[in-house]
């Protein structure tokens, strides 16, 4: 019996194997619709695109060359380093006592759930808007940037570790309870090992994360190289704005590079 | 247990480049958070008149203004949900591609990786905001500018999620594949594609949570979305409205949140 | 006097349905003690009640002095790091090395920062060194747990439960997950670590062979009561019968 003799005697269709799904063809075609009505309301419209082009590439050229000889680029990068410090650290440090608060596999439900509250919290508003509220309570400057960034970093490093604990084997904190541990040496030595790999990774996303965010919360006041961004960007100063945007980028490349090396050291 | 002839053994839990390099690390850990602390500029009246200034803004908070909805919150927030969808398809359209580019086992031109990794640092390195004010530049303020300040914004995690997924994918089936004289297009179809699937619905819905909440800030600088009537709230120092819009923020993000998780334990 | 002093035990997981009916036995000061009996019967829940990993209902459990069943806080941790425990999964902390799973037993001494410096007693430091080496393990002390084999990581658990010197060992189930040559190694580890040691054992096991190989004393119970205790050599297949029920798992 050849292939080809058995090929013919069959008498399966294309259709037995690669029927389309009625569903699947109808999510897709909801999806375009959905794209065409969006793009509609949001005013997408083919003679705006060109004549937005247009400004982009005036845009471009306006940024060559990049200036970064005013003097206010390095105090401003050096401040959003600072408030990028300072808010890992400080929300880091407030993130793992929340975190293990908030694990219901090791807490009482009241307890969690109140702790997992907080957390939500801290993540609901986006930074800038934590920001603004804090420039109206401790004025212009850092410090708002960093109580901001702060919020920011309890809410995401908050909820990833204490998902990262919540999945943990019980076998293994069973058995050094039954040591007669203490509490906390039950963390070191149950909770830890288990988590410190995946914690050492949230800690240089979030990290990361708010490095970048530094360069923003600027633009509502609250320190950093945003502000002067966001006024040279006012004053049409497109080169300068064009070096202090290379000077971003080169500083996460800079955090990214770091970054790894720090990974490797402590996994 | 006669071990009296056993030798007192050393316990060594790092070895010495290991503490090296951990001393090293925390030690610059230690000099960059001091020379933080030190330089920073904190007025201290600032600090102490906090606590005051949150208790008069919270007063100034209530009552919820709530007849202020329909009119101006609800059409932002329909306008917001609309930039974040259209960001969050526009960023995957332009994302995956870019993470494919990136991915050395999928385009194995060196140059290419590092031009497609440069572009993939650079747009995550730019926040959505300042993307946002290219936009309104450009295309004029509305949430045509915010929705692509998302887009492009999101262009660097997505494609960088996507770029990992594909150099974390299986060789074998590549290899098959290529052995039958498939052209990179159908590897890239046929081969990865199928792989980095739960990806694409993860990321999905990860960017999409992200967006909905970006896209309510950017309104700040002009780019339309529900920050535009916050904006205006707080340039009329309207704070019965701010509290309302900043109660929507919330129980809009906690809706997304919970459908995406709802989602999640479905698709993945 | 002996070791440990169980008075009228009962556990009760769904009220009116107890799982331990009625338990009362004295572990005497050396020896293995061997409990057996069909699964469901309530041995796991007996050798975790005495640690306390489970609350019992109702009833005694006296050990060193004490009612380990009214203790709870700093007291009932003491008490614990007496007592040192094998588990049927072994347990370890799989992220830690082989050495620091073993020094593990001391952290019922140790406050937390020590704890977390690794700032062990030299004496320590030893005393897990040696033990690691009358179990075969010496060259295997930095290895992380998870790279060991199952027989290899449930010496590791046998070392780190002596490590706490206690004075009395549990097991539950120790060899339940290993294959038959492992399993009688490990019941001969227990047995001469104990034995050298001085440390009684109460060991919940389902393999009745090794259980009367090993043990002095075996305790039989079904439905959640004693039904049998005494000498290996009494346990005839009418006292299995009773335990288990049917006939045909004993025509071997």
């Amino acid at each position: 019996m050849s292939v080809a003799s058995l090929a013919e005697k069959s008498d399966v269709t294309r259709s037995d194997f690669f029927a389309p799904s009625l569903k699947k063809r109808l999510a897709y075609v909801a999806v375009f619709a959905y794209l065409v009505y969006a793009a509609a309301t949001l005013g997408l419209s083919l003679d705006r695109i060109e004549k937005g082009v247009g400004y982009g590439v005036r845009f471009l050229a306006g940024f060559f060359p990049p200036n970064f000889t005013e003097t206010d680029i390095i105090p401003g990068l050096l401040e959003s380093l600072q408030i990028a410090f300072l808010s890992s650290l400080i929300g880091t440090a407030l993130a793992i006592p929340i975190a293990i608060l908030a694990a219901r596999n090791l807490m009482p439900p009241w307890v969690s759930w109140l702790a997992r509250l907080l957390i939500i919290f801290c993540r609901s508003f986006h930074p800038v808007i934590v920001a603004i509220i804090a420039v109206k309570a401790v004025g212009f400057g850092a410090l708002a940037g960093i109580i901001a960034l702060t919020f920011a970093s309890i809410g995401f490093v908050g909820k990833l570790l204490s998902e990262a604990i919540e999945e943990i084997s019980k076998k293994q904190i069973e058995a050094v309870r039954a040591t007669g541990a203490s509490f906390m040496n039950v963390i070191a030595y149950g909770v830890v090992p288990q988590v410190m790999n995946r914690f050492i990774g949230f800690v240089a996303y979030e990290t990361d994360s708010n490095l970048r965010n530094s360069t923003m919360v600027g633009v509502v006041g609250a320190g950093g190289i945003g502000g002067t961004l966001f006024s040279a960007f006012q004053r049409f100063d497109y080169n300068f704005v064009a070096g202090i945007i290379i000077c971003i980028i080169g500083l996460v490349m800079i955090g990214e590079v770091l970054q790894i090396y720090v990974k490797r050291v402590f996994r | 247990m006669t071990t009296a002839t056993l030798e007192m053994q050393r316990w060594i839990r790092f070895t010495p480049l290991q503490r090296l390099s951990r001393f090293a690390v925390f030690f610059a850990m230690a000099a960059a958070i001091a020379w933080a602390l030190k330089t920073i500029e904190i007025i201290p009246e600032f600090l102490y008149d906090a606590p005051e200034q949150v208790v008069d803004m919270a007063t100034r908070m209530w009552p919820i203004d709530w007849d202020h909805f329909w009119p101006a919150v609800w059409p932002a927030l329909v306008e917001t949900m609309h930039m974040s969808a259209m960001a969050t398809i526009l960023g995957l359209m332009m994302g995956i591609p870019v993470g494919f580019l990136a991915a050395r086992n999928a385009t194995p031109f060196l140059w290419v990786n590092l031009i497609a990794k440069f572009i993939l640092v650079a747009t995550r390195s730019i926040s959505t905001l300042i993307w946002a004010l290219f936009f309104v530049a450009m295309f004029g303020p509305g949430p045509l500018a915010g929705a692509l300040a998302i887009a492009f914004h999101s262009i660097g995690f997505i494609g960088k999620m996507f770029s990992e997924a594909v150099e974390e994918s299986n060789k074998g089936s590549i290899e098959a594949l290529q052995a039958t004289g498939a052209t990179r297009m159908q590897q890239i179809i046929m081969g990865y594609w199928p792989q980095v699937l739960p990806t694409f619905w993860s990321v999905a819905l990860f960017r999409w949570d992200i967006n909905v909440r970006e896209s309510a800030v950017l309104g700040l600088v002009g780019a339309g979305g529900i920050g535009m009537a916050l904006n205006a709230a707080i340039d009329l120092i309207q704070w019965q409205r701010v509290a309302l819009i900043l109660l929507t923020i919330f129980i809009v993000v906690i809706l997304i949140e919970t459908i995406v998780t709802q989602i999640r334990k479905k698709v993945i | 006097m002996s070791t440990l002093s169980i008075k009228h035990l009962v556990k009760e997981y769904v009220p009116g349905k107890p799982v331990l009916k009625d338990i009362s036995l004295d572990i005497e000061g050396r020896g293995i003690t061997a409990i057996i009996g069909p699964s469901g019967t309530g041995k796991s829940t007996l050798i975790r009640c005495v640690n306390r990993l489970i609350d019992p209902t109702a009833g005694e459990i006296l050990f060193e002095g004490q009612d380990l069943a009214k203790l709870s806080g700093q007291p009932l941790r003491e008490a614990r790091r007496r007592i040192g425990m094998v588990f049927q999964e072994y347990n370890l902390v799989e992220r830690l090395t082989v050495m620091e799973n073993v020094l593990s037993g001391r952290l019922g001494y140790m406050n937390a920062w020590s704890a977390w410096r690794r700032k062990f007693d030299e004496s320590d430091i030893q005393k897990a060194f040696a033990l690691l080496t009358r179990v075969g393990l010496a060259d295997f002390a930095n290895r992380r747990a998870d790279e060991l084999s199952g027989g290899q990581r449930q010496r590791v658990g046998i070392a780190r439960a002596v490590m706490q010197s206690p004075g009395l060992l549990l097991a539950d189930e120790p060899t339940s997950s290993l294959d038959p040559k492992t399993s009688v190694e490990i019941m001969e580890v227990m047995r001469d670590l104990a034995a050298e040691n001085n440390i009684p054992v109460m060991i919940n096991i389902h393999q009745v062979d090794l259980g009367k190989r090993y043990a002095q004393r075996v305790i039989g119970m079904s439905g959640g009561l004693v039904v049998y205790d005494g000498a290996p050599d009494g346990l005839d297949a009418d006292i299995l019968k009773t335990i288990y029920g049917g006939q045909d798992w004993l025509a071997t």
